[in-house]
């Protein structure tokens, strides 16, 4: 087990690296660089930056430098924990996006939680009533919710906030408590504001996890050794709790490394939308503004924290099925 | 292949099996014209039977016809351009057709009175039911060219003159109809997904199958490419590639290398699946067969191995598509995809952004139900064929 962690492991270092080439790449493709964006933002409001003064800021910020060396500088730094600093806010990066990042594995958490919690008793539920009024049903429901994406969902919640509690919803806490300290009713306001979207975030992968929860248990409820458990007389709840589910589950925790794309994805645009201090909206700014080292390091970060949910859904995987860990 | 174990008819009790010493049919190896029927139908057939079979499949894949359909069609149904303004006709709210008046068949919409509160300024259009503006079909309007190429000013249905309007939708805050804008909007949100699924499927077909048909070294290396690709979170890269557009570029190009954007990582999902699929083929008989008789690589894969797994290309594409409606959609919602003069259902949503103005004209999330049931209808063909071709599959 521990040779398979370290293995896995030392594969994510090279891969990472590309990833970093990658994504340097990637946010210097736009033309020009950030100066440009704020020389074409002061030309708008009537002001010029001077040549010189440009040249100097260029060589300030190290813009001037080759782009390998700029790469290099900005790598080069992680150890530290340097990320860069962020030109339009005056900061190094590392500040500006600690929490933003903490938050979106707060709430891509949750929503994994969430997901978790709804979507196995609802897929035993529909495995053991195929065909049911409630089986079809909830595969409806599933489906819808599989349709509509996270941002959608996003903009009608924030319709219905406006239309039935005649407030706006957006954000992490209602603008009146802001400012004041602690208190229970500060903490309810943030569980409210936090719920929904933990719940909107997880509503295309439960239903994903409903369906293959449905399928994998039908198979395995047909199999014989589910017959021969029913033939030796065990009670039906024991048959599909100890004998089927634990064996559905298997591939779940595969397919969770596949939703961890999906979630991180959905964070992002959910956040931009609801206004939520997730990555998006200064990921997205960042983007339009090209302040590349914030923009990379987001970027960076979200692949990080990917690739180390594959690893750790691969561990649970290993964990779990012993055929896995022997290979 | 041969069967050894031919079906027989009767109920006769079986004789011992014996090795068959010449090739004359002896009684029992003869199938009764029914079997004949279900041994000899095609795989194609089977396919189908089982596709029909399937009413939510079926419902679905008639939906997404008819949205083609439409699109293919937007510029004679709706009833406007999609930049056609009306002054006075800012953010009204979506009109109702009356089929029947006074008994007898009239088709028309009421006309509307504006009302502006003077203390708050705020808008208020009342339908007045003294004005009946008749709906007529075919009346010539705005210029356009219907598929690109025939200019016409024939419109499918309209209100005669030029001072009201017909808004089936409602309007928008330029006094855009919500309706014309959607379904003009209809073809570039639904091309998009298949000019991506086709770039997706070009990439992924050509790693896939390579990757499954040689394995060993290329193998290899393809897997660490894809991996590579599959570690970023898709939309925060889509977002990263798609503001690096300049903002020079005409709209017709964007419209292009979002499509290629989206099929970046698109075709990663593809050439996994496919790699499976060949790699499970690769040591078939018929395969070896071909191998066997000097088939060279290209003819194996091209003759055999493509056609093989071709339903399987078909419904990984088809479930493809609606995720990369949905992209197209969230980029240009966010502001970096597709841009002004084109319309897509993600330009309508981008009205939709402000809670203040979407509180006040909720008509306005409209998009969202057409995204939604266009996905949904996607789902359901992508389910119901995967299920026609291949029952056991869990993907």
């Amino acid at each position: 087990m521990v040779t398979y962690v370290v293995r896995r492991l030392l594969v994510m270092v090279p891969t990472l690296f590309v990833v970093s080439i990658l994504t340097f790449i990637i946010i210097q493709l736009p033309p020009g660089d950030f100066l440009t964006t704020l020389a074409a933002y002061s030309a708008e409001s009537g002001g010029t930056i001077d040549a010189s003064a440009m040249e100097s800021l260029r060589r300030q910020y190290g813009l001037d430098q080759p782009l390998y060396v700029q790469y290099a500088s900005w790598v080069g730094g992680f150890p530290r924990g340097d990320f860069g600093y962020s030109v339009e806010w005056k900061k190094p990066v590392g500040e500006l996006i600690a929490s933003r990042l903490g938050f979106t594995l707060v709430l891509s958490g949750l929503a994994l939680v969430v997901m978790w919690l709804v979507a196995i008793p609802i897929g035993i539920y529909s495995a053991t009533h195929q065909y049911s009024w409630g089986d079809v049903g909830l595969t409806t429901l599933g489906f819808l919710g599989l349709s509509v994406p996270d941002f959608m969902l996003g903009l009608v919640y924030l319709f219905i906030g406006v239309f039935v509690f005649h407030a706006p919803v957006g954000g992490l806490q209602a603008p009146e408590l802001e400012d004041q300290p602690w208190s229970g009713a500060k903490l309810l306001d943030l569980t409210n504001h936090l719920l929904w979207p933990t719940l909107i975030l997880a509503a295309a992968g439960t239903a994903q996890l409903i369906r293959i929860m449905r399928g994998n248990l039908l198979d395995i409820l047909g199999q014989q050794f589910v017959t021969t458990a029913r033939a030796k007389g065990l009670p039906e709840r024991t048959v599909v709790n100890k004998y089927a589910v634990r064996v559905a589950i298997n591939p779940l925790i595969s397919v969770m490394g596949l939703q961890l794309p999906n979630l991180i994805s959905g964070a992002t645009i959910l956040g931009i939308v609801l206004s939520l201090p997730t990555t998006g909206p200064l990921f997205l700014h960042a983007l339009i503004n090209q302040d590349i080292y914030l923009a990379g390091t987001f970027l960076l970060m979200l692949s990080g924290m990917l690739m180390l949910g594959n690893l750790l859904a691969d561990l649970m995987l290993a964990w779990v099925d012993p055929r896995i860990r022997y290979d | 292949m041969t069967d050894v174990q031919t079906p027989r008819t009767g109920a006769e009790a079986p004789p011992p099996w014996t090795y068959p010493v010449d090739d004359r049919l002896t009684e029992r190896d003869v199938i009764s014209a029914e079997d004949e029927k279900r041994y000899s139908t095609s795989q194609l057939a089977v396919i189908k039977r089982r596709f029909l079979a399937n009413r939510i499949a079926l419902v679905g894949g008639l939906i997404v016809l008819g949205f083609y359909v439409v699109a293919l069609f937007a510029n004679f149904i709706a009833p406007y351009d999609a930049d056609q303004r009306f002054d006075t006709a800012i953010y009204v709210p979506p009109q109702a057709i009356y089929l029947v008046d006074d008994g007898r068949i009239y088709p028309h919409i009421l006309g509307f009175t504006l009302t502006t509160d003077l203390e708050t300024l705020r808008r208020t259009y009342t339908a007045d039911p003294t004005q009946k503006v008749p709906l007529e079909w075919c009346v010539h309007a705005e210029k356009y060219r219907l598929f690109g190429l025939i200019p016409t000013d024939v419109h499918l249905f309209g209100v005669p003159g030029r001072e009201s309007g017909v808004f089936l939708l409602g309007t928008d805050r330029q006094g855009r109809d919500q309706f014309s804008r959607l379904l003009i909007g209809s073809q570039i949100s639904l091309t998009i997904g298949l000019v991506g699924v086709t770039l997706s499927l070009l990439i992924g077909s050509v790693f896939g199958v390579a990757s499954g048909y040689y394995g060993g070294q290329i193998d290899n290396v393809m897997q660490r490419i894809i991996e590579i690709v599959r570690s970023f979170p898709a939309i925060p890269l889509w977002m990263a590639l798609a503001a690096a557009f300049p903002p020079h570029w005409p709209p017709l190009q964007v419209y292009f290398a979002i499509s290629v954007v989206l099929s970046l990582i698109g075709w990663t999902w593809l050439a996994r699946q496919l790699r499976g699929k060949v790699l499970a083929l690769r040591d078939a008989e018929f395969v070896l067969a071909a191998q066997l008789a000097g088939a060279g690589d290209a003819r194996i894969v091209f003759q055999h191995l493509i056609p093989a797994v071709s339903g399987h290309i078909i419904v990984v594409s088809t479930l493809a598509v609606p995720g990369m409606i949905l992209a197209e959609t969230a980029l240009t919602f966010l502001g970096i995809g597709i841009r002004p003069p084109l319309v897509s259902w993600g330009t309508l949503l981008q009205e939709a952004q402000n809670i203040q103005t979407l509180a006040h004209f909720p008509w306005l999330l409209m998009p969202v139900v057409f995204i939604a049931s266009a996905v949904l209808a996607f789902n359901f063909l992508g389910d119901g064929l995967r299920d026609a071709t291949d029952p056991y599959s869990i993907v």
